[in-house]
């Protein structure tokens, strides 16, 4: 058992070092690489954890064993919020997530956000994948953890989409596709209403 | 369904596999990205340090050990305090020189090191290097200049790894430029 502290600290080296030694015109590749960093860990990780769970009845299951148990074992927290369209995209929300809470408030920080969340969101990729659901996992910060009013308005969303690999599509060539714009989010609300 | 109830435990720690786990992605990629393992071992080195010199902090927020009177003191609270702390292990102070300013952290086991196995032709890697970045890193800040370097690794065959910090000079207080 490691310290939270030199976890994160990791974590904020790791992402520093991808930014440091990235040439300019490779700027885009940073997030992908971490992405990349990501899913790796997240797919040993789901090997060791469920190496005595019983078989996921379908991809709800698999999910909320993702927001249950994953969330708890990685960020000693459960997901605060599943949403599903159930037509393959989920909507996982952290309101209090463990990378950014110790970050400032304000639109310089917002906008940096991304880096700190290509690799947990290429944990859950790289996790979902040992688990047979092939997808693409993209993150959106609405607001700073910190901005969070007493009465608890929306912080931080997840949202992540399933997407069936068709054949002949190489894995990588989806990955690349997802964080081409690290800014790139998708409009949640209007997604929803 | 027989899933793993709550293994929360202190909600301090995180998972241990999780730490292992990224720390050897990350080395990976440093792999990947320079030639040979000099560099890699140094890019380890700088990252610790910056971990180090964070982690100082914390420490003396939360251990509450006090000032150490010499460095065998320092030695002590390094092994029984700082790595239970942060790595839930405590390694064996050793090796003393005759002059008191070099002693060996002597570790049985590397959480680091969990699930390694160095594939041939990496002789010169330094696998854990970040430990010994962060150790300069953390002593720095507290005014000792301190060389740490690895002597013995298990991943290599040793039978133990050993961690040598030798005692360079206590670092002043430097006044910033432009003040008196």
């Amino acid at each position: 058992m490691a310290d939270e502290a030199v976890f994160e600290f990791l974590h904020t080296e790791m992402v520093s070092y991808i930014h440091r030694e990235v040439f300019k015109d490779e700027k885009d590749q940073c997030i992908s690489k971490l992405e990349a960093l990501g899913f790796r860990v997240g797919q040993s990780l789901i090997e060791r954890f469920t190496k005595e769970c019983s078989r996921f009845k379908d991809e709800l299951d698999t999910m909320k064993f993702l927001c249950k148990d994953f969330w708890g074992l990685v960020y000693k927290k459960q997901i605060d919020n599943l949403r599903t369209n159930h037509q393959g995209v989920y909507v996982l929300q952290d309101n209090k997530f463990k990378f950014l809470v110790q970050m400032s408030t304000g639109k310089q920080y917002m906008e940096s956000a991304p880096k700190y969340l290509a690799f947990p969101c290429g944990m859950i990729r790289g996790a979902l994948s040992n688990l047979g659901v092939n997808c693409i996992v993209t993150a959106e910060v609405s607001a700073m953890p910190a901005l969070r009013k007493a009465d608890g308005d929306v912080p931080h969303i997840i949202l992540f989409k399933p997407q069936m690999i068709l054949p002949g599509m190489l894995l990588t060539d989806c990955r690349e596709n997802i964080f081409c714009s690290p800014t790139h989010c998708f409009d949640v609300k209007a997604f929803w209403q | 369904m027989s899933r793993q109830g709550n293994r929360a435990g202190d909600p301090r720690k995180v998972n241990g596999e999780l730490f292992t786990l990224t720390y050897g992605a990350l080395v990976a990629q440093l792999i990947k990205d320079y030639e040979n393992d000099e560099q890699v071992n140094k890019q380890l080195d700088k990252m610790g340090y910056n971990m180090g010199v964070r982690l100082i902090e914390d420490f003396l927020a939360r251990a509450n050990t006090g000032r150490c009177n010499d460095f065998r003191e320092t030695a002590d609270v390094i092994a029984k305090v700082a790595f239970k702390m942060y790595l839930g292990l405590t390694p064996v102070v050793s090796n003393w020189s005759t002059t008191g300013d070099e002693f060996s952290l002597l570790l049985e086991s590397n959480p680091l090191t969990e699930f390694v196995e160095l594939p041939p032709g990496h002789a010169n890697l330094n696998y854990s290097n970040l430990l010994c970045g962060a150790l300069r890193g953390a002593l720095e800040m507290v005014q000792m200049d301190v060389d740490v370097r690895f002597v013995q690794d298990i991943l290599k065959g040793d039978n133990i790894t050993e961690i040598r910090l030798k005692f360079i000079k206590r670092l002043e207080d430097a006044v910033p430029v432009g003040e008196d």
